[in-house]
């Protein structure tokens, strides 16, 4: 399939991947995950990776993350390729345990501002305080994390990203552990964030609706292994075009897209919300 | 017609909707009762363990004193009064030291040790084999089956029981720490790898913390088996030696057939064994994984 014409951006993409298949090893075989997957995320993006489980999105994601080299391609951060984990590409993890349960909530932010050494104990405990405030969680600043709900972890772990300011924050699945009603009002309180902070965000997810809410641009992939379907631009949806026409359709257009090669994905797809 | 149809045949009916309008939660009287005085006493648990030692003292007193035999079974009260004596005398708080030194000297060796193969371990393969067959081999072995071998390369005295000690402590605090460092949950690694933690800083602010409700388990049964080890020694050594610690205490004064010395010989053990326990490791677990959440 060609790839879709148009003029390129003047602008340089903050991230790229080029060609990047990865590869891990099982007691018995060596899967390939993600074969030559090119995209470009761009400063200011959500960019979505939207697939079915087994896509290697996830590794995808740990990949520009610094946590899997890929035997084949590579990706470059600001024209620097990535070779190992660094606080430039914070990320906020599915499990509800990626916080330090040693560490009150305030430490828990502090945590990466210190440990990388980007600034003293003072500027960091500003800083902390003021990304807590923006998650709603000021009054829970000295709270240890034990104490918390799923909900509140999860936006302790955004906090804490978003604190490092990072040059792209790389979300994998972060919402997916969460029960229905918290996750949509997560999902509203990330879209409310980046109207604020413009940040760039990489946001891996196998909900649809996910996709097409949170991000700005998809990236679709085929499972086994994971290569590129397709890129769809989903700027102009949000909550309030949901269940609308033009969401319908593009939904629709997605799940075909999912589908097409018949029936086998349907129980590892999750088309809920 | 098949068999569910007729099971399920029965729908159900339709039933109006309703709305409660004034649904307050003032209505329900009490939420939160504060227990009765009796409950929250029986629910103070230093007071329900000392009612069992109290229990236990009587029935010893009670057993003891118609068998009036105070070579097999002094009563609990010529027990208490041995120990007061010995208290008093001087002879148990100086035996108590002696045993006490010996025991700090070798359960810092035997953590420092540790924490050395552990840190070794976690950091390299080969480290990890290393520690991992080591630790299969010399775990099961009881220390003071090294004891004779400890005297034959150290001679009698300290340093023997030091290296004995250093036995006893290494490989089961080795063994519950790297099973701590592996039950690490990978988000928690991939985090601390994100900050930029590499190597010691690493362990230290990642592994340490998140494996210290293992490594707190390992710091204590390593305490109990250097206790023990360390009594056992002395035991062996009262023989030979003119000074030693409560263990010479023991035996001595079973030479001399003391019976109630040798009773408050063992209290001291109990009380030093419990009075650790509860001060130390009570408190450090109350100030960390308790106030984490990582144990209940």
């Amino acid at each position: 399939m060609p790839a879709t014409a148009g003029a390129q951006p003047a602008v340089a993409p903050l991230l790229e991947a080029k060609g990047v298949t990865l590869q891990y090893k099982t007691p018995d075989h060596l899967i390939t995950a993600t074969y030559r997957v090119d995209f470009q995320v761009y400063q200011g993006d959500r960019f979505v990776v939207l697939g079915p489980s087994g896509c290697g999105k996830s590794s995808l994601l740990k990949c520009v993350g610094g946590f899997i080299t890929p035997v084949e391609g590579g990706v470059a951060l600001k024209g620097r390729p990535v070779e190992r984990p660094g606080p430039d590409r914070m990320m906020v993890f599915q499990e509800f345990d990626q916080l330090l349960p040693w560490k009150t909530v305030k430490e828990n932010v502090m945590f990466p501002l210190l440990a990388s050494g980007t600034c003293g104990r003072k500027l960091a405990d500003e800083r902390a305080r003021s990304y807590i405030t923006k998650v709603n969680l000021e009054s829970f600043v000295d709270v240890y994390p034990h104490m918390l709900s799923g909900g509140m972890k999860q936006r302790v772990a955004i906090a804490r990203a978003l604190a490092m300011e990072p040059d792209i924050l790389l979300m994998d699945e972060p919402f997916a552990a969460l029960d229905a009603l918290t996750r949509r009002k997560m999902q509203e309180e990330l879209l409310q964030m980046w109207q604020e902070l413009h940040f760039t965000v990489l946001f891996v997810t196998h909900s649809i609706e996910e996709a097409i809410v949170i991000g700005s641009r998809i990236l679709v992939l085929t499972p086994h292994p994971g290569r590129v379907k397709a890129e769809l631009n989903v700027h102009e949806y949000d909550f309030a075009s949901q269940g609308g026409r033009e969401f319908q359709t593009m939904y629709g257009r997605i799940h075909a897209m999912l589908f097409e090669n018949g029936s086998d994905m349907k129980e590892e797809t999750d088309v809920d919300l | 017609m098949s068999i569910s149809e007729v099971r399920f045949a029965a729908l159900p009916p339709v039933r109006p909707e309703f709305i409660n309008e004034h649904v307050k939660s003032g209505d329900v009287g009490e939420v939160a009762r504060p227990l009765s005085f009796w409950e929250q006493i029986a629910n103070i648990t230093p007071l329900r363990r000392t009612l069992v030692l109290i229990a236990i003292a009587v029935a010893w007193q009670a057993y003891a004193m118609p068998l009036n035999d105070p070579l097999m079974l002094p009563t609990f009260s010529a027990t208490a009064e041995a120990f007061w004596k010995a208290t008093v005398s001087g002879e148990l708080l100086i035996r108590t030291w002696y045993s006490v030194k010996v025991l700090i000297v070798g359960y810092a060796a035997g953590v420092g040790v540790a924490a050395v193969m552990t840190g070794f371990a976690v950091s390299t393969r080969i480290g990890n084999d290393v520690l991992a067959t080591l630790t299969a081999m010399f775990n099961p072995l009881p220390a003071i089956a090294i004891l004779p071998l400890a005297l034959l390369w150290f001679g009698l005295g300290m340093p023997s029981l030091v290296f004995v000690l250093i036995h006893a402590v290494l490989w089961p605090l080795a063994l519950a720490t790297q099973s701590g460092f592996l039950a690490v949950s990978d988000a928690l690694r991939m985090t601390g790898r994100n900050c930029g933690l590499r190597g010691w800083r690493y362990v230290l602010r990642i592994l340490v913390p998140a494996a210290f409700p293992s490594i707190l388990t390992g710091l204590k049964v390593s305490w109990a088996f250097a206790w023990r080890t360390l009594i056992a020694a002395e035991l062996v050594f009262g023989v030979n030696s003119g000074s030693g610690g409560l263990g010479w205490f023991i035996f001595k004064n079973g030479n001399e057939l003391e019976t109630a010395y040798v009773f408050a010989g063992l209290s001291a053990i109990i009380l030093i064994g419990l009075g650790v326990e509860n001060l130390i490791f009570r408190t450090i677990e109350v100030h960390t994984v308790r106030k984490w959440g990582m144990q209940k």
